[in-house]
Formats: C-alpha cells, structure tokens, sequence
C-alpha cells in the first residue's frame, strides 16, 4: 500500500533510473566493432550492427538482471530469508538439470520447449526446498540458505556428472555460467517472457509483502497462502529457467538486490518492487559493460565479472550494519 | 456469536484440547485464562481458523470457519497471535495500513485512511508512524501489532497476550480501548490474559482452562475466589476486596 514516501527513495529512484538510463546508452556503443555515435543512424551497416547486435543484447542484460532480481526477492519473500535466491537454493540446478535431459531425450527440442522443460524442473527442485526449507527451525535462519546450497549443490553436481557421461559438458558451461556475447535478434526474445512474470511480481506486490509477514498473517488478513505460494513459485522457475535457457545462469543478482533496496527503502514492496527491477537491470548491465571493456577486445562473461563484483556487494552487505531511520 | 462445539485437537499424536463446547455471545470482553500450556492459544487458533479443525465445529455468526472462504472471514474476525514476528522491513503506518487489506484488496480509500489515523492516534503511534518496525522497542512494536489488528475492523477481535511487552500506563490503556469497542460498537473481544486482576476489571465474563479442557467459566466476581483460583492454576492465592471489587493477591 503506498503510504507517505520519504525523501531517500525519491534519491534512490532518481539515481537508479539516471544510472540505467547511461548504462543503456553506453551499452549500445561498447563492444569489438567500433560503432562512432556520429554515423551510428547515417551509415546503414553501423545501424544494421546496433539493430542486430547491440540492442538485442542490452535488452537481454536489462531483461535478466530485472527478472534475477525479482526472483531473488520473491524467493526471500516466500522463504522469509533474506540469504536465497534462485541461483543458490536448487532452482537454476533443476532448471539445468529440466533442459539437459531434454537435449538428452530430444536434440531437436525448439529453444521454447526447453524452457517449458527446464521452468518444469525448476518448479519441481524449488517447491522440494520450500517444502524442506519450512520445516526447518525458524530459530536458525542461517539453516535455511545453508540447506539450499547443500541442495542445489547436489543437483548441481548429479547435473555436471550426467552432462559428462553425455559428453556435454560444453553445453552445461554456456547453461550455468551467464554470457550475453552470444545474444542476437531472434535468439533472446524469450527473455520477455521474464518482463511479463515481472509485471505479475509487480500486480501482486501487496500480496507479496502479506506473505512476508508469514502464513498466520496471510490467512488472517483474507489472503490464498497456498495460491499465492504458488504464483510465487512459478514466478521464480520461469525466470530462472529463462535465463539458464537463454543466457546461462548470473549468480548474486538475486541475492544482492533486493537487500539492497530493502535497506534503503524498506520491504513494502508496492513501493520497492519496481527499484529492485531496475537495480537488477543496470547491475547485470553494468557488469556486462565491464566484462566487455577489462579485457577488450576479449570479453569477459557476464556470470564471471557477477561472482566478482557481487561477491564483494554482498560482502559488504553482511559487515555493514542495517540503516536506521 | 462464537459457537464451538465438541472441539477436539492432537497435535503430532499429543491430545492438547479435549472436547470443547463454549459459546461466546456476540458483544463484550471474554477472558480466556489459565496456566502455561493449557491450551489457551490453540483454540485461539482453531477460532481463527490458522490451525485446521481436526473434530467437532466452529463457527463465527453462523460461519463455519472450516468451510467459510478466507477472504469472508477476514472482514469479520482479527487475530493478535501470541508471538507474531514481523521480519519485514514496514513503517508502522504501512504495517497499520495492511491490516485494511481485506476490505480494499490494496487500494486504499478515503474510510480506510482515516481508520488507520485513528488506529495509530489511538494506541500512540502517530509519533511513530514513520519508523520502521526493527527500530522500535518491544511495547512499541506490540502497539503497532494491536492498532493493526484494531484497524481491520472486524466485529469479532482475539487477541493472544496482546499485554505482553506493555507497561502499565499502556497495559491500562488497551484495556480501556477494549472496553469502549465493546460498549460503544459492539465488538465482541476474546482476550487471552495471564494478568487475572485485568481480567476481573475489564471482562465481562472469564474462561479458565487448565490441560486442555474449560474447567471454570463466569463473571469475574465468581471467577476471583481462591478455590476457583486455586483449581486452576494450583495454588491459594488470597483475594481482597477493595472498593467492592475482587483483587487478586497472587504475588505473595
Ligand atoms: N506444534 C505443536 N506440537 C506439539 N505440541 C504443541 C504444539 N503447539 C503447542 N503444543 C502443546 O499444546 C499445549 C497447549 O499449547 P498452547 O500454546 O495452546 O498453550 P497456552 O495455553 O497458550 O500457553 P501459554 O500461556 O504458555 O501461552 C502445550 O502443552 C504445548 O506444548
Ligand atoms: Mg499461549
């Protein structure tokens, strides 16, 4: 519910929007092949590079990281623990675990339906660790993303041993480690698949901010416990699914994000869910631009300069101490 | 009316309430008392259909509240659990304002405003309004949890120990306030309380139960004598009368 907002969002917002903004821009004109701004709309094969390459990619980028983000944050939602996401807790493993057997059982399976088959999967692996995650005791909170690691690294690792006894482990590395250098038109469309369960995040988000408050709370103020657990759940393998589909899985997104916005600006998520969206989107940006610049004219992958840069993020997370106000 | 029937639960195998029949008339303050583990939250729960009815029925003004939907029942009872924890990161305007939720659906109107103005002038929280709830103090955070129970505006309120936390001036106060939605609107409040002299100044009536079973149930007057007293929670405790009315000496 929006309630008088106080100055630091509005800051927040501004500065968040303004950054993806100049992210969005510097994107389109970074890369390999040289595309000047001057001629970028005069001379056609510069065009034909942005409308081809340049864009498709800085869309995939905003696309995934919004998605990541949100996943992130409905799954700490859901978990009421803020140390989940889907990279972590099972979810991008069975999603993985989904599009393997597929390419296994059926190579001539369409991009979509490996989707379908690893968002299957996902919703499978994830609604197992919720199912095991609210069992644990809520007295130990550091349980629960302890479990979900140990979880998502056992499928993880029956995943890497089958895709080997397969020979396809080239395959299983472009699945699990993010990477935009291969993103063209027509091969990342998907993604707004991700932009639609988004906008869901966003029609729900009083909802969601209900189910933070736990299931007595829910159910005393009217709301579907079970239903929206499972919009949520779905909500969450859909868009990890896409995104080990379509790009490979980005760690820390998820993660990061939406504690990020909740120390800021606190968890009511009508008023939050659009910020952590954004953030998302110009995180992975952000980092996709530096895997592109560090090494140029080599690239980086986007997962790998992630586990840096998030990494440190949520470092810094952990040691600094919760705002006040 | 709360008509409850022949309740019986087991929770994983262990018999904590032994068929219960009581009926709450519509309107007052009832007491719920009783030692620790009597089982006073449990049926708390089973009213307020967070914990499923496993035998017998309950209903609320003729609901049934195994079978009435959610979102009904919302609109007609609130609940204050015991031990609720609020790990989000909410202004208590925001968390006052979730409690209008069954009525708007998220959209707030105009009536809802000024019930959540209301809510927090009335148990102090205008002060507070902009905090966000990890930042208050135990009482604080309590008041917030009440004003959002309050602000749901059901006829029927429970509250599970809703003094817990609170300092007397507080304590007095909610009690008051109970009081005058009784009198004055007609809610009817089931209110577990372990401060059974509360309960003889503000109840209408008190529940005693002990292991599981209603064992006493009357006006306070025939409640605060010390072999009822000393039925239920095991040992004598003195009652004196000061200007007519029963006090509970239970601290010496
Ligand atoms: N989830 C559970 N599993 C097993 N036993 C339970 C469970 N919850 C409560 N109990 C038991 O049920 C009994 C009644 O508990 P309840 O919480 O209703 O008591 P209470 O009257 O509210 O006590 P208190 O005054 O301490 O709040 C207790 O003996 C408790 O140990
Ligand atoms: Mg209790």
């Amino acid at each position: 519910m929006i309630v008088a907002a106080s100055k630091k969002p509005l800051r927040f917002g501004v500065v968040a929007g303004l950054g993806l903004t100049i992210l969005f821009v510097s994107s389109l004109f970074v890369g390999v092949s040289d595309l000047p701004f001057r001629t970028a709309f005069s001379d056609p094969d510069a065009l034909q590079l942005l409308l081809v390459s340049r864009l498709p990619r800085t869309l995939a980028a905003v696309l995934a990281g919004a998605g990541l983000a949100i996943a992130g944050l409905i799954m700490q939602t859901l978990a009421r623990n803020r140390f989940v996401e889907p990279a972590t807790a099972g979810t991008a493993q069975s999603a993985e675990l989904g599009i393997l057997a597929v390419t296994l059982l059926w190579p001539a399976a369409t991009l979509a339906m490996k989707t379908l088959a690893a968002s299957g999967a996902a919703l499978l692996g994830t609604s197992i660790f919720f199912m095991t995650a609210h069992r644990l005791p809520p007295s130990q909170p550091f349980l629960v993303p302890l479990f979900g690691l140990v979880y998502g690294g056992v499928i993880g690792a029956g995943v890497t041993f089958i895709a080997w006894q397969a020979d396809l482990l080239q395959y299983l590395a472009i699945w699990t480690n993010g990477d935009f250098s291969g993103v063209l038109r027509g091969r990342y469309e998907l993604l707004w698949v991700g932009a639609l369960m988004v906008a869901l995040a966003w029609f729900v988000a009083d909802r969601l901010t209900i189910m933070a408050l736990g299931r007595d709370a829910s159910i005393g103020l009217g709301l579907d416990y079970a239903g929206m657990m499972r919009i949520g759940l779905i909500i969450v393998s859909v868009i990890a699914a896409l995104n080990v589909v379509v790009v490979g899985m980005i760690p820390f997104v998820g993660l990061v994000v939406p504690n990020i916005v909740s120390r800021i600006m606190g968890d009511n998520l009508r008023g939050t869910i659009k910020w952590v969206a954004l953030s998302g989107a110009g995180l992975v940006l952000g980092c996709d631009i530096i895997g592109r610049l560090i090494r140029y004219p080599y690239e980086i992958p986007v997962g790998t300069v992630m586990g840096v840069v998030g990494g440190a993020l949520f470092l810094w997370l952990l040691f600094r101490r919760p705002a006040h106000g | 009316m709360i008509r409850i029937e022949n309740v019986s639960l087991s929770l994983q195998a262990t018999p904590i309430l032994h068929d219960i029949s009581l009926t709450i008339p519509k309107g007052g303050v009832t007491a719920l008392v009783g030692p620790n583990g009597a089982g006073k939250s449990s049926l708390l729960s089973l009213i307020a259909r967070l914990q499923p009815l496993q035998t017998g029925a309950i209903s609320i003004d003729g609901l049934p509240v195994d079978t009435t939907p959610n979102r009904t029942l919302a609109k007609i009872v609130a609940i204050l659990r015991q031990d609720s924890v609020v790990a989000s990161r909410l202004r208590v305007r925001e968390l006052v304002s979730f409690g209008r939720f069954p009525h708007n659906r998220g959209r707030l109107t105009d009536t809802d405003r000024t019930i959540i103005e209301q809510s927090l002038k009335q148990f102090d929280l205008t002060d507070l309004a902009g905090r966000f709830i990890d930042t208050l103090s135990g009482g604080q955070r309590q008041r917030a949890l009440v004003a959002m129970a309050f602000c749901q505006g059901t006829d029927y309120l429970l509250l599970d120990e809703p003094l817990n936390n609170l300092d007397m001036y507080y304590a007095r106060d909610l009690m008051r306030s109970l009081r005058q939605v009784a009198d004055g609107n007609g809610k009817t409040v089931v209110i577990v309380l372990h401060d059974i002299n509360m309960a003889g100044a503000y109840a209408d009536r008190i529940v005693a139960m002990k292991s599981g079973r209603v064992i006493a149930d009357g006006a306070p007057a025939e409640m605060l004598t010390t072999p009822v007293l000393q039925d239920v929670f095991g040992f004598a405790m003195q009652v004196a009368t000061i200007n007519g009315k029963p006090i509970v000496l239970h601290h010496l």
